[in-house]
């Protein structure tokens, strides 16, 4: 008998499994694939080593910060910020046709951009700026109030309004078109008030720190052990049954699988449960370059592009999207070792449709990964200086790959669009965490994790 | 425990939730919330790690005994006297 039984070895689960290993408890996580990691995983190919999911941890702030959220999970779980080896970005943009905005970790190079680019717009970026200053992420404030509508309050050029809701909605709205204004604020201070990082070694160095230290607390991690059920008697869960049909008990049970796919493992179909499940998924092409981007033009960290004046974030009805993504590369953040020489990468990530690349036969979608490898490429060169000549190979994951990797239904990168923040569901023992509590990105998946298991699982008024 | 003894306690375990913080100056009479802006989930830390390294259990209503070094150590005595370190 387990005290805590995880569902999950992605980001959220394993910073719960550490909170309650370390507290003592008996917990296992039960992760479906070989391997943990969930969205944010990695793998060799060909010789070299990828990311999935992580292109840049945000809510970056230097050593020696002591609020937000990145210090918060650092103390939490007992780490040094050495542990994570945060580079701070070199520099990104937000690239609209004839007008673009740089930023980089600096607010300030921000309101700049802003006030040459759009100079009647300064002072009403500023009174903006004090007012997500001043968001207390932990208040869970204004998730009933829309963004477009607080933002066209408050500027009057809507081409700015496009732009800022651009790289906050890439990162991390599972609504389409818009989103909780309070989310946006979460998001907004995570990527422009903090800032953009990421270890030299990519995310399986963030990932082999919590499992360590999971397991060294004396925490389980059992893989390729697939929950099928989620047992329960009189309102109360019980325990789970694995695919092989294996059952484990436990006192408690926390799950990162989704709120609708967690919903179903307790034996409610999808039609009963009151919030759908997410619908926007993503694509990625990944180029390997023969020479490190900057050396052709290629320097900032992130392009977040779009090829018209409004900006729309909704499931297309193409396989792709092919007029917004967004273009990172890992190699363009500040390093403290040098990155060895030679070879860069580039990603073009943007919304795919899920149900039409799930439906094709394995040609079919061979062909279609090649067809759209290239024409999402020549999508981004018009917003980043052209790359294809030095490319010396490909790969290209689709929202099929995310399905397999994490099982959220439709392929789904945010979850659900209606998030449940308190984790509660129909079992008084049985809680969520990862995205569809509202808590997105890498760090906000840790942060959910931490604070799901603090919150229901650890409970220090008794033992 | 004594006085000497909780303090160097205390010490580690908040070097334990902040490994980053120098604490060599840690002032006894000012708030920890003051000196390394610690939040309520650190406090409940402090709750837990005293509860997990020495068995005390220290209802929610205490929690302000724990606002400062001086005001923990003078806390905990009478809880942890009895305690050899
Ligand atoms: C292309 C891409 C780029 C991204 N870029 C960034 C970025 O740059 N920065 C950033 O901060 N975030 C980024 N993200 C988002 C980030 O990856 C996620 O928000 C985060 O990893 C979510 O973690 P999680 O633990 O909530 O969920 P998941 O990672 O989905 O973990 C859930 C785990 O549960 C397992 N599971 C599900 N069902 C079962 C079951 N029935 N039984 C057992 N196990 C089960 C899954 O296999 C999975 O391992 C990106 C995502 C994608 C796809």
């Amino acid at each position: 008998m387990y005290d805590t039984l995880i569902i999950g070895a992605g980001m959220s689960g394993l910073a719960a499994g550490i909170r309650l290993a370390y507290y003592d408890q008996r917990v296992c996580i039960l992760e479906q694939h070989y391997s943990i990691g969930g969205l944010n995983s990695f793998y060799h190919l060909r010789g070299r080593d990828y990311d999935v999911g992580l292109h840049a941890v945000t809510n970056y702030v230097s050593p020696g910060t002591r609020r937000g959220p990145l210090a918060r999970l650092l103390k939490q779980l007992r780490f040094r910020w050495d542990d994570f080896a945060l580079a701070p970005q070199v520099g990104s943009r937000i690239a609209f046709p004839d007008v673009q905005l740089d930023f980089n970790n600096d607010i300030d190079l921000l309101r700049s951009e802003v006030a040459v680019n759009f100079p009647e717009e300064r002072d009403n970026f500023e009174r903006f700026l004090a007012r997500l200053i001043g968001y207390d992420e932990l208040d869970h404030q204004d998730f009933d109030v829309s963004t477009r509508q607080v933002l066209a309050d408050v500027f009057t050029d809507p081409l700015l309004m496009e732009m800022l809701l651009c790289p906050v909605m890439m990162y991390g709205s599972a609504r389409e078109n818009d989103l909780e204004f309070g989310l946006f604020c979460i998001l907004f201070r995570s990527i422009f008030l903090e800032g953009l990082g990421r270890p030299l070694a990519g995310v399986r160095l963030i990932l082999r720190h919590l499992v360590r230290r999971f397991r060294s607390l004396g925490g389980e991690l059992r893989l390729r052990s697939g929950v099928k059920q989620i047992c329960a008697d009189d309102g109360h869960a019980v325990g789970v049954v694995l695919d092989n049909g294996e059952e484990v008990s436990g006192r408690q049970i926390l799950s990162s699988a989704g709120r609708v796919e967690t919903m179903r493992l307790c034996g409610k179909p999808p039609t009963s449960v009151s919030a759908p499940a997410g619908k926007l998924s993503l694509v990625e092409t990944v180029s390997t370059l023969n020479t490190p981007p900057d050396q052709i033009g290629c320097d900032r960290t992130m392009v977040f592009y779009n090829d018209s004046k409004q900006f729309s974030w909704a499931c297309p009805s193409t396989l792709c999207d092919e007029h917004r993504g967004v273009i990172c590369s890992p190699n363009n953040f500040r390093y403290d070792r040098a990155v060895p020489e030679g070879e860069g990468v580039i990603r073009v990530s943007t919304l795919a449709n899920y149900d039409r690349w799930q439906g094709m036969s394995d040609e079919e979608y061979g062909l279609e990964k090649i067809r759209w490898y290239d024409r999402l490429v020549e999508s981004a060169v018009r917003f980043v200086p052209d790359f294809r000549s030095q490319v010396i190979d490909t790969d290209m994951f689709t929202p099929k790959t995310i399905r397999r990797f994490t099982c959220h239904e439709n392929g789904a990168v945010y979850g659900a669009p209606d998030k449940q923040p308190d984790g509660c569901t129909h079992l008084s023992n049985l809680f969520l965490c990862g995205a569809d509590t509202g808590l997105v990105g890498i760090v906000g998946a840790i942060n959910s994790g931490i604070t799901m298991a603090n919150r229901y699982c650890l409970n220090p008024g008794q033992k | 425990m004594n006085a000497a003894e909780i303090r160097t306690e205390i010490l580690d375990i908040l070097e334990n939730i902040a490994p980053d913080e120098d604490l060599t100056d840690l002032k006894d009479e000012v708030a920890f919330r003051e000196q390394l802006e610690l939040d309520s989930m650190d406090f409940l830390d402090i709750v837990m790690e005293l509860r997990k390294r020495h068995r005390v259990q220290i209802p929610e209503e205490d929690y302000e005994q724990l606002a400062s070094m001086g005001s923990t150590v003078k806390y905990l005595e009478p809880i942890l006297g009895a305690e050899s370190a």
